[in-house]
């Protein structure tokens, strides 16, 4: 019971720590990618949520081995729930498809919708792949 | 105070209400994972995070928008849109979990969930937006 209720603490505590990072991260890259490339198209949460995307394969791969840290539950609360969940976002994908849609620009919305989901599932086998190759 | 100083103060204010609200979002998107069980394979729990999460920031950019009846800051903005609504969805998860089930040869499910996802999260800011919309366009204040 003891042990239960410490492990639950050290789990919330990952994602806490995690999360805070993520999101600060988010925040500082897809600003910046923004300023850079240009605002008309949200390229700042599609780099941040294809580079997420990326990571997540290589920490999915490394976690099916036993010996890898990211097995244990803690590091990948930390790593993966906590700091990768909150540095990628549907919720702000959403609202840009939208706003996009009702500009006008259906094309793009479309484009943007379409981009993502291809985008990002190729990155995630890309990090997989990575992480076979590191090994 | 110069403005350098100001500006910068103001600029760590914004990071301080991205990372809290995330990590309030993270912890929320973290107990729904634990309180909603995978179907027959389908990833529920991040499908249910990132239906509400959109829904939620589609009423709240519409109803705190230019032409809403609720005021809020640039800090309450971030707080709630960048921070609490980007923490609590996940594009990450939806992936890892779409790329395992192509993995796994569950390929009818895993173009299932990329489907579904896809359209019930436009459809949950739209209609968050569409809500937003009428309250604001109710008579008094």
């Amino acid at each position: 019971m003891r042990k239960d209720i410490s492990r639950v603490i050290s789990g919330l505590f990952s994602v806490v720590l995690g999360s805070m990072l993520g999101g600060v991260a988010r925040y500082f890259v897809s600003g910046f990618v923004a300023r850079r490339v240009g605002e008309t198209f949200p390229w700042g949460t599609l780099f941040v949520n294809a580079s997420g995307a990326f990571l997540i394969g290589i920490l999915g791969a490394l976690a099916q081995d036993d010996t890898s840290i990211f097995s244990s539950p803690d590091p990948w609360l930390f790593g993966v729930t906590g700091f990768l969940g909150c540095y990628t976002t549907v919720s702000s994908f959403s609202l840009q498809s939208l706003n996009l849609a009702r500009e006008g620009e259906r094309s793009r919305a479309a484009g943007y919708v379409g981009l993502s989901v291809v985008l990002c599932l190729a990155a995630v086998a890309l990090g997989f792949a990575t992480a076979g190759l590191l090994k | 105070m110069t403005g350098g100083t100001k500006s910068s103060w103001n600029a760590a204010i914004l990071y301080a209400c991205v990372a809290i609200g995330g990590m309030l979002g993270s912890v929320a998107r973290y107990l729904v994972s634990l309180l909603i069980p995978s179907l027959y394979g389908f990833p529920l729990a991040t499908l249910f995070v990132n239906i509400t999460g959109s829904f939620v920031i589609g009423f709240y950019s519409t109803l705190s928008g230019p032409d809403g009846r609720w005021f809020a800051s640039t800090r309450q903005r971030q707080f709630v849109m960048t921070g609490i609504c980007g923490g609590y969805t996940t594009f990450s998860a939806f992936s890892l979990e779409t790329f395992r089930l192509l993995q796994g040869g569950m390929t009818v499910v895993a173009f299932l969930n990329i489907a579904v996802s896809v359209v019930t999260w436009l459809v949950a800011v739209w209609l968050g937006h569409l809500l937003a919309s009428r309250l604001n366009r109710l008579k008094g204040s």
